[in-house]
């Protein structure tokens, strides 16, 4: 069972990490980054399996960071939007040398 | 403030005082102190009222001399007040010591200086016969200077500023005599050196003043150098730098040895910077820049002397070294004739006595050289006397000169003598005094200069031709050298006198009508110093002529007076002579003759000089400078250029290392020094501009970039 489990989470950790390099609309980068981390959420449970407890317990610290990382982040990308009228992060590059 | 007290009550320690009781020696020093840091406080406020006025869009107004400034009126009486409370002091302890009979030195500690392992500085003062001497003249001499400054520089706006300068002088010329080792000796050295640039270059808006300044602070630090190596030479062979031990152990050394050798050298280099020898004299006769009581009490009587007080201090090691002797002598033989020469020929009334000062420097220094130390601080002594009196004289003909010249808004020189002429119609007092100073140091018998003068003469011979003397030959010269060089010194200041204050005037007859004679505030230092000029000579008459003619049969008191009185110190130095060198002459070199023979002669020569200088420069028609064409030629033109010392020392030191620096400035530092360090800069900038083009301002290229380095350290930790 584990090896499943740790399969799939590869497979949906690849895909969010492709997700954040090749996509340009901040939402969807943004929830791929969310899929990321319920990636390792799944490796942690999986592993849980093997070394007891701590693994579980874990995955509530990464909801909880995950939850307040998504209000701040949504925050900021409303905030955008309402400058620029856009989500489109090739065009928020003002920040640079 | 138990160091307060201490210093107030003289220490209490003495090495071995005999009957010599010090009293508040430490307040000699500190007077002086005191004078300079209440001068200097009233100098800065002066500065900032004088500088607040400027900005109003005035001038300070100095007002006559009912309503002066507080600022202009309280340094007359601080300024000569210190000096003349210093001078009492003085007075007291030499009175003391006058009737102790005092063998070793008094030694009174205030506090350790420096404490490093094994070397230690006491903060001292040594008071012994050669010190009082020093600080009898100093204080002496100095506080009449102090007293005719009040009239000389009366009018001057940095009057505060002028006597804060010269009580600090003072007081580092007292802590030069008065420190009990070769360290505290060298911070008097130093501090007097800073005091005279601080002096010549009073004037410093002047910028040919403010140069003059320099040079003396540059060609003085050429001869501290090897002040400082002896010094150095001193510790590493002794421990010590202190006097005492130094002297005690120093009779271990070999005789001729080349340490003592090297040690004397280098002492002998600092006094050859310090008092105007060849060939570091170049400073002096510029430092006639500097107000003219500055001229009379640094550059006459007190600092340049500074050298000769050094040798005489040191009488033991110089004794030791034969060698060192002889060059001591024979560079003051050299530097006596070449200055008495150059002398001859100018017309600077302040230029002549600055020649005339580092000739005088040059017959101290043949004394000290020819072991004759006591002789040499006796001329010392007499020189203070009658040179501070003929720079006084000067300065109160410059006045004079000025405020007539002042009177008309001309522009002519008031110190050239060309247009001086006939001022004893005018000055009188001035002119009896400056003709008794002129005998004095042509050395004419019964003035005070003919006794020391003679001394150093007969001296000569005696040391030259003793039993086992070495360089007999270089001696025999040196009298011949010296012999001209009074004859030359006859004539340039007859000539001086002549030019100055008989034929008729050349002032202008405007101008001449506010010639005048010197207050009192200035005749009276004149005064007292001639009364010097005069009879300052008898305390040190010769055994061989104090009963014959010079000594009016024995009628002059105080038969070698000062020999004696020095002795307690000159002792271990003849007593190195005596064992080394054997019998003394007792005639002239060359031609043989007794003492007074030839005193006798030198006496009757120098006088005839003066009576036929009188006539023939009398019977010259001198002109004032506007109408003077007249073109030196061949040698005389030679003599009115100073041999172009100046230009030879400008073309082959001065400019080259004008050059050199350049080169090091421009080259070195910034071309290369620079260059490297501006390319660092460079580099750093340009790579740093090439790395942040990586800060594209794209999100997913920090996200790739933070991939692909996640990946490769992955990568990295699976091999």
């Amino acid at each position: 069972m584990i090896t499943e489990a740790l399969v799939l989470s590869a497979i949906l950790f690849v895909i969010g990490t492709f997700g954040v390099l090749v996509r340009r609309n901040a939402i969807i980068m943004f929830l791929c980054i969310e899929l990321q981390l319920n990636a390792v959420n799944l490796s942690f449970v999986a592993f849980s399996r093997l070394y007891g407890i701590e693994g579980q317990l874990f995955v509530f610290f990464v909801m909880t960071v995950a939850a307040a990382e998504a209000a701040v982040g949504l925050a900021i990308i409303i905030s955008i939007f309402r400058h620029y009228e856009t989500v489109n992060v090739d065009s928020f590059n003002l920040l640079k040398w | 403030m138990a160091s307060l007290a201490a210093l107030l009550q003289g220490g209490g320690q003495t090495a071995d005082g005999g009957h010599f009781e010090p009293f508040f020696p430490g307040l000699v020093v500190i007077l002086p102190l005191l004078g300079f840091l209440l001068n200097g406080i009233l100098a800065l406020q002066h500065a900032r009222a004088s500088a607040d006025a400027v900005r109003g869009g005035s001038e300070l107004d100095l007002g006559d001399s009912s309503s002066r400034p507080v600022t202009h009126t309280l340094p007359t009486w601080i300024g000569p007040g210190v000096m003349g409370l210093a001078f009492l002091i003085t007075l007291v302890n030499f009175t003391r010591m006058f009737g102790a009979h005092l063998e070793e030195p008094v030694i009174v500690h205030y506090w350790t200086w420096i404490a490093t392992g094994t070397f230690t500085v006491e903060a001292a003062l040594q008071l012994d016969q050669l010190s009082m001497i020093m600080m009898m003249i100093i204080t002496g001499v100095g506080t009449l200077i102090h007293v005719f400054s009040v009239g000389y520089m009366r009018d001057d706006p940095g009057y505060p500023r002028y006597f804060a300068y010269l009580n600090l002088f003072v007081f580092f010329m007292l802590v030069l005599v008065m420190g009990s080792s070769y360290a505290l000796m060298f911070v008097g050295w130093e501090g007097v050196g800073l005091c005279s640039y601080l002096l010549i270059g009073y004037w410093f808006s002047d910028r040919e003043k403010a140069d003059a300044g320099k040079k003396a602070f540059i060609v003085n630090r050429i001869g501290d150098v090897g002040f400082l190596i002896a010094m150095f030479l001193l510790y590493k062979n002794f421990g010590t730098v202190d006097f005492v031990p130094v002297f005690h152990d120093a009779e271990a050394l070999i005789y001729g040895g080349g340490l003592v050798t090297a040690i004397t050298l280098f002492f002998f280099l600092g006094a050859v910077g310090k008092s105007a020898q060849m060939p570091l004299y170049v400073w002096l006769p510029d430092a006639m820049a500097g107000p003219t009581p500055v001229s009379a009490l640094i550059h006459a009587a007190t600092m340049v002397t500074a050298g000769v007080y050094l040798v005489a201090r040191s009488s033991v090691l110089f004794a030791l070294s034969p060698l060192t002797s002889a060059i001591v002598a024979g560079v003051g033989a050299i530097t006596a004739l070449f200055a008495a020469t150059i002398a001859l020929k100018q017309n600077d009334i302040k230029k002549v006595l600055a020649y005339s000062t580092v000739s005088q420097l040059g017959y101290m220094f043949i004394g000290v050289g020819v072991g004759a130390y006591a002789a040499g601080v006796f001329h010392l002594m007499t020189h203070a006397f009658f040179k501070a009196l003929l720079f006084m004289g000067a300065g109160a003909v410059i006045h004079s000169m000025h405020e007539a010249y002042h009177s008309t808004h001309s522009h002519e020189d008031a110190q050239d003598m060309r247009n001086m002429g006939g001022l004893k119609a005018f000055m009188p007092i001035t002119w009896v005094t400056m003709w008794l100073a002129t005998l004095a140091i042509a050395g004419i018998w019964p003035f005070a200069g003919f006794f020391s003068k003679d001394e150093i003469i007969w001296k000569i011979g005696e040391f030259g031709g003793a039993e086992n003397a070495a360089y007999s030959g270089v001696y025999a010269v040196i009298w011949i050298i010296a012999l001209a060089a009074a004859m030359l010194t006859a004539f340039y200041m007859t000539r001086m006198m002549v030019m100055t204050f008989h034929g008729t005037n050349r002032t202008g007859e405007e101008e001449a009508r506010n010639l005048h004679e010197a207050p009192a505030v200035m005749w009276v230092p004149l005064a007292v110093l001639a009364f010097l000029s005069v009879f300052g000579g008898w305390v040190n008459v010769p055994e061989a002529l104090s009963s014959g003619w010079a000594g009016l049969g024995g009628l002059l008191p105080m038969g070698e007076w000062l020999h004696h009185w020095l002795e307690p110190l000159t002792a271990q130095a003849h007593h190195i002579q005596e064992v080394n060198l054997g019998e003394l002459s007792h005639s002239a070199p060359l031609v043989g003759g007794g003492e007074a023979l030839w005193a006798a002669i030198s006496t009757l020569a120098a006088l005839a000089v003066v009576a036929i200088t009188i006539r023939v420069v009398g019977g010259q028609t001198v002109v004032a400078v506007k109408e003077d064409k007249t073109q030196l030629t061949g040698f005389s033109r030679l003599l009115y250029n100073k041999y172009y010392v100046d230009e030879f020392y400008d073309r082959v030191i001065v400019q080259p290392i004008i050059r050199a620096s350049r080169f090091c400035w421009k080259v070195i530092d910034a071309g290369f020094i620079d260059g490297v360090v501006n390319s660092v800069g460079w580099i750093s900038k340009g790579s740093g501009w090439i790395v942040s083009m990586l800060q594209t301002g794209t999100v997913n290229t920090y996200a790739f970039i933070l991939t692909v380095g996640v990946l490769f350290i992955l990568g990295a930790s699976l091999f």
